[in-house]
């Protein structure tokens, strides 16, 4: 597919806009651009969001979550519920009713036995599946006809909507994967690169890490749609890169994730061929506080509970350390619009946002000055920095390699260096930092430095999983080859009450009560320093309609809507 | 000779195994995790298991063997299936990528086309220009075309190709609108039209990598040129009366070719792995791009498939380039 | 008849003058040295003197400048971010209102000290290997499977492993500083000593054929004397182009390496890193990129013709021309 052929199809196409009835197909190509490449089409075998995006151009789950967080039914006509019957009382089983005549895209029925050899797929012995979490607890699942599945769990699960729902964990095709079972999965190419699915494309060419090329799915269930008879999806090459082609050159209609400068993204917006769209969700860049001494004197025991940090566990300390960052500045510097100022690490959904935190809205150096002044931080020998008993506030802050997060860590260390902290900087390749490699010193885990900055969020609308992060057991030690969640090392034995009683709770607005309070605990410990909550940004083309932002499950979720439209 | 290339030949065979085995061993040193870029919304226990998946639970040297058994005994196998319609490796496990799940070596056949189209395209190109300027530049010593050639070349050669590439992508493509900037990998050339498309999106990654190669070839042309254009050789030939281009191009050029050539042959092995930045530019998505996302995502089989397969090429090029020693200059001896 | 006059003895000549060319007058100068005629070659050589002067005059621009202009690299000035160049700021400001100038001038002193460094050590490396291999026939095969060995390695992993082992040690033995520039210089040094070996023993093995090699063998000339007299000399081209490249090479790739997180502290100005930072502004701020690349160039320029300078001073057949 060569540029002249996009840009003829854009102009036909444009020219036929006015016609009421859209048809299958008429719009041509769309090329999509990630600059991460997906190098696999299967999500419970991929190794990143990428992958997950690609896939959900042709697999879907029963439901999803829109734009606005709710939930919606996609392969179904409704969603179970307790009021609709569809949750038992007792809250041990959901029954999910596929709509009436789906096929899948090579014409068989879609049935619920499909449905049910997804979920075994996935908890398959051996088969490496990365979305099992999503299967938690499930303990059978019933066919009782074609077209009804009965999720039945151990025990009771107040919130039953994560098998299935988001473009985590879409419903296979069982002849097509039935032999890839297990140890199987990863041998199965066929099937991983050119999965059977629902959605309104096809794979025609997969070439991973490069392109796919795929054309709309003729079984669709919606005759009109897609609007496009073939998608190009290109992958590689970095952000600026992705979007030049959108915004400037017109190569490509839909770019991916464009974490650039506020002012780069501006410029490339005023050439005037696409627009800039961002949506918030639960992405919070925030700085980590280590309450164990991460010094190299401490050999095997260094970050551990063995050794209390000698400055950090001193709560004035941190909260100065908060105080003296100016976070609007933070959010204009690095994201522009498409970041907003949080004192929360839980932003999101409406209902889980606590508002008790909004102080560290404004900076307020002389305010963490005096704060480290009455807890008896002074700079006895005059070397600039602050000491107290021969400890002097010398800090070693860690961050991924990353222009905007290289940014924040100068701005930073000026402040700190204002109100009498000393901070050496240091950035570690991506790779090696989120990677979990027990042998490397520099993962995020392990945390050998004093603070360090990074984002985090947490999938659907349900932070249960996301607030016991914070739990004693989820710090990372020896013991445990360092995998754990709760990098500050913060423990507590209110805290893990609170994760505790979360999860015997059904009632929503109960559920959200537990999860601010989780939150105010951690904000007013100063364990966690929240920055910015960080919006998804992505750019399409001035001609390219229907594209609506959804930061809570795949961008792409509803690719059969888009369509070209007339530009002026 | 013929003994000498045998011989080094065979020798080649236990220094490749021992060059992979340093590769395994140092891929293994190095911190780095193949979970690193799946989310961190999965927790580490399912990142553990999918480890176990991979494979990564067993000894480093059984890993090691059965690397080795893949690599040499069953992709072979694989290839004289495809050629001649056997059936020799119907069952057998092949090298498989943890990123993709799938064969290392159908990716890399995939990769091809564009790395030959490009890279190996762009290194021919500026072979082809760097020995002329060369020549040519120390023939005629501190003439306006030696001190032009000497400044574009050593400007080409300290700019980086992560700004050029930019540079030119900037100029051609956003503010003249002339070229594409983003390679189509799967665009085929069936007639004419098809072939401008493709030699239009193969001008600037092209272009570029040229410009490395023409600086840094013709600098050690021109500096073994001018070391042989003072012989005493020279006088006596000129002296006979024998035209200058024979002189020059006969008899010095054949004289000046051996760091030229020690060069060039290391620079073909680089074809096949060395141009990343510029493929990551222009996604041209060649090998070079293979293996550095292979390095990112700590995809281990990958890297030391086709690090492994660099090092084939980089023995076989050195040898060939000691062969040409002997053939340009026949006091060269090894024996 | 005529009668025997008596004989006038002959009158004694005086005693002829010893021919000039062998007569031994007192030497009126001390004879001129190797070095001497080097330097007077060298400074008739307009471009190397040119480039001699301009490597100078960075080296004092970046290492001096400083004191005059005292503005610090790091320091943040946020209302003054994205300016062109006033009095204020003659180089301009970045994104985050540093003073372009500043940097410039500390990139400027990290880069050269790390460009020439790790270029020298590499170049020596390079040279010792490649001699040593052209040479004695029997080096010159274990020396040629390591070179194919460090030319297989993959770059990346190699320097990974390298911070991982040594950055703690060398950080607790010579200070954190210190310590990354050792770490870095070396890390450079390690991996591009191999074109430079590989060129360098072509020449040799070609050069070890020469009459002048076999006449000099005759006389009894050490193979250490035969090396550092007639041969190193002679294969100096290829050496001074390494050199060039090197460096060029040198400050790239330390750019490359803080990039990813193995070199020096992200705030830290580097002439790559500053390239680096500004390409991702190039259209909107283009004169970000200008300093610092034309600051590579000029140096790269400058040793390049220095080069070019010694090695025609250092060929005996120019000299004199």
């Amino acid at each position: 597919m060569t540029l002249r052929s996009i840009l003829i199809g854009g102009i036909a196409a444009s020219a036929l806009a006015p016609m009421a009835q859209a048809e299958r197909g008429e719009d041509g190509q769309v090329g999509i651009i990630y600059w991460q490449a997906p190098s696999i089409m299967n999500p419970y075998l991929s190794g990143g969001t990428k992958d997950l995006e690609a896939a959900s151009l042709v697999l879907e789950p029963l439901a999803r979550y829109d734009e606005n967080g709710d939930m919606v039914p996609w392969l179904v006509d409704e969603v179970p519920t307790v009021e609709n019957g569809g949750v038992s009382e007792d809250l041990t089983s959901i029954t999910w009713k596929l709509t009436e005549g789906l096929v899948w895209s090579d014409g068989s029925p879609v049935t619920s036995e499909d449905v049910k050899f997804s979920w075994e797929y996935c908890t398959a012995e051996g088969g490496g599946c990365a979305q099992i979490e999503k299967y938690g607890g499930i303990e059978s699942i019933e066919t009782p006809d074609e077209l009804t599945a009965v999720v039945t769990f151990r025990n009771p699960k107040p919130f039953p909507y994560t098998a299935f729902v988001g473009a985590q964990s879409p419903i296979l095709q069982k002849a097509q994967f039935a032999d890839c079972l297990g140890p199987k999965a990863p041998e199965c190419t066929e099937q991983n690169f050119n999965p059977i699915g629902t959605g309104p494309f096809v794979v025609t060419d997969f070439r991973p890490n490069d392109v796919i090329t795929l054309e709309a799915n003729e079984n669709y269930r919606d005759p009109e749609k897609p609007a496009f008879a073939s998608v190009v999806f290109k992958g590689g090459g970095d952000a600026t890169a992705a979007g030049r082609a959108v915004l400037e050159t017109g190569e490509f209609d839909y770019a991916w994730n464009l974490q650039l400068a506020p002012d780069v993204l501006a410029n490339m917006e005023s050439a005037g061929k696409g627009q800039i769209i961002s949506g918030f969700g639960t992405l919070v860049e925030r700085i980590m506080v280590n309450q164990t001494d991460p010094s190299s004197d401490l050999g095997d025991r260094r970050a551990t509970l063995d050794h209390p940090h000698p400055f950090l566990t001193d709560k004035a300390v941190r909260q100065a350390l908060s105080m003296a960052i100016d976070r609007e500045l933070l959010v204009e510097i690095g994201y522009g619009d498409a970041g907003r100022v949080t004192c929360n690490v839980l932003p999101a959904p409406e209902i889980y946002a606590s508002t008790a935190n909004d102080d560290c809205k404004v900076q307020d150096i002389e305010g963490a000055k005096a704060v480290l002044e009455e807890a008896g931080w002074t700079d006895t020998n005059g070397n600039g920095t602050r000491d107290k008993d021969g400890v002097e506030l010398s800090m070693l802050f860690q961050t991924s390699t990353n222009a905007v997060r290289q940014d924040f860590q100068a701005l930073i260390k000026q402040w700190w260096s204002e109100i009498g902290v000393e901070a050496e900087l240091r950035n570690i390749d991506s790779s090696v930092f989120f990677g979990g490699d027990p042998g490397s010193p520099d993962t995020f885990q392990k945390f050998f430095a004093d603070v360090e900055m990074y984002a985090n969020n947490f999938d659907g609308t349900d932070p249960e999983a996301y607030m016991s992060n914070w739990h004693c057991e989820q710090i990372p030690a020896p013991e445990n080859q360092w995998q754990g969640n709760n990098m500050p090392r913060f423990c507590s034995e209110e805290y893990n009450a609170l994760v505790d009683e979360m999860q015997q709770t059904g009632e929503l607005e109960k559920r959200a009560e537990l999860a601010k309070a989780m939150n105010d605990m951690l904000m007013q410990e100063y364990v966690i320093i929240p920055l910015v909550d960080r919006g998804r940004v992505s750019a399409h083309s001035n001609s390219l309609g229907g594209v609506i932002l959804n930061t809570w499950d795949s961008e792409l979720w509803n690719a059969a809507d888009w369509h070209r439209k007339e530009t002026n | 000779m013929l003994t000498y290339t045998i011989r080094r030949l065979v020798l080649s065979v236990p220094t490749l195994l021992f060059i992979a085995l340093v590769i395994f061993l140092l891929l293994e040193l190095a911190p780095g995790d193949p979970m690193a870029q799946v989310p961190l919304t999965v927790p580490p226990e399912v990142k553990a298991q999918m480890r176990e998946a991979l494979g990564l639970g067993e000894p480093t040297h059984i890993r090691f063997g059965k690397w080795l058994w893949q690599f040499f005994v069953v992709e072979p196998m694989v290839l004289t299936d495809h050629l001649f319609g056997t059936e020799f490796a119907a069952d057998k496990q092949r090298v498989i990528s943890w990123q993709t799940r799938s064969p290392v070596m159908d990716i890399v056949v995939q990769r091809m086309p564009q790395t030959i189209w490009v890279v190996a395209m762009a290194y021919v190109v500026g072979v082809l220009i760097a020995l002329p300027i060369g020549i040519y530049s120390a023939y005629r010593q501190y003439s306006v075309f030696d001190q032009v050639g000497t400044f574009v070349t050593m400007v080409g050669f300290s700019v980086p190709p992560f700004f050029s590439g930019v540079l030119v992508i900037v100029i051609f493509s956003v503010q003249l609108g002339w070229l594409p900037s983003i390679y189509d990998t799967t665009h085929r050339v069936v007639d004419w039209n098809t072939f401008v498309m493709q030699l239009k999106q193969m001008v600037m990654p092209v272009m570029v990598l040229a410009l490395q190669t023409t600086a840094q070839i013709s600098r050690f042309m021109r500096a073994s040129m001018l070391d042989n254009l003072n012989q005493d050789y020279v006088r006596t030939a000129r002296a006979k009366g024998l035209s200058e281009q024979i002189v020059v191009m006969v008899h010095v050029l054949r004289n000046s070719m051996i760091p030229v050539v020690t060069v060039i042959a290391l620079g073909v092995p680089q074809i096949f792995g060395g141009a990343i930045i510029t493929e990551q530019i222009f996604k041209v998505n060649g090998l070079g791009q293979l293996l550095i996302t292979a390095i990112q995502a700590n995809d281990l089989p990958m890297v030391q498939t086709v690090t492994f397969m660099l090092a084939v090429l980089i023995v076989l090029f050195n040898i060939i380039a000691d062969l040409l020693y002997g053939l340009l200059d026949p006091r060269i001896r090894y024996d | 008849m005529t009668d025997p006059t008596p004989e006038t003895p002959p009158t004694k000549t005086p005693a002829p003058t010893p021919l000039g060319a062998l007569s031994d007058p007192q030497p009126v100068a001390p004879p001129r040295s190797q070095w001497r005629d080097v330097w007077d070659q060298f400074k008739r050589h307009r471009g190397a003197l040119a480039g001699g002067i301009l490597f100078l005059l960075i080296i004092v621009v970046v290492y001096l400048g400083p004191l005059v202009w005292p503005i610090d690299a790091t320091y943040i000035d946020i209302r003054a971010r994205n300016e062109g160049p006033s009095w204020a700021h003659p180089f301009g400001t970045d994104q985050l209102g540093r003073d372009t100038l500043a940097r410039m001038m500390a990139g400027g002193q990290v880069s050269i000290a790390v460009g020439l460094t790790a270029m020298l050590l590499a170049l020596g490396l390079g040279s010792l290997i490649g001699v040593l291999a052209g040479f004695f026939r029997r080096l010159d095969g274990p020396l040629m499977r390591l070179t194919d060995l460090f030319l297989s390695l993959p770059l990346l992993p190699l320097l990974l492993v390298m911070v991982l082992l040594f950055r703690q040690a060398l950080s607790s033995t010579f200070g954190p500083e210190t310590g990354i520039f050792i770490l870095i210089v070396f890390s450079i040094g390690v991996t591009s000593w191999m074109p430079t070996a590989r060129v360098v023993r072509g020449d040799v093995l070609a050069l070890k054929e020469r009459e002048f090699v076999l006449a000099a063998r005759s006389i009894g000339t050490t193979n250490f004397n035969l090396i550092t007299r007639h041969v190193l000399p002679n294969v100096l081209s290829p050496i001074m182009v390494s050199a060039t490249l090197g460096i060029a090479n040198a400050i790239i790739t330390e750019s490359a390496l803080s990039f990813l997180g193995l070199g020096f502290p992200p705030d830290f100005p580097t002439w790559g890193r500053l390239l680096n930072d500004a390409t991702v502004y190039l259209q909107d701020y283009p004169e970000r990129v200008f300093w610092p690349g034309v600051a590579i160039s000029l140096t790269v320029l400058s040793v390049n013709y220095l080069g070019d300078g010694l090695r025609d001073a250092l060929d005996p057949r120019i000299r004199g021309r």
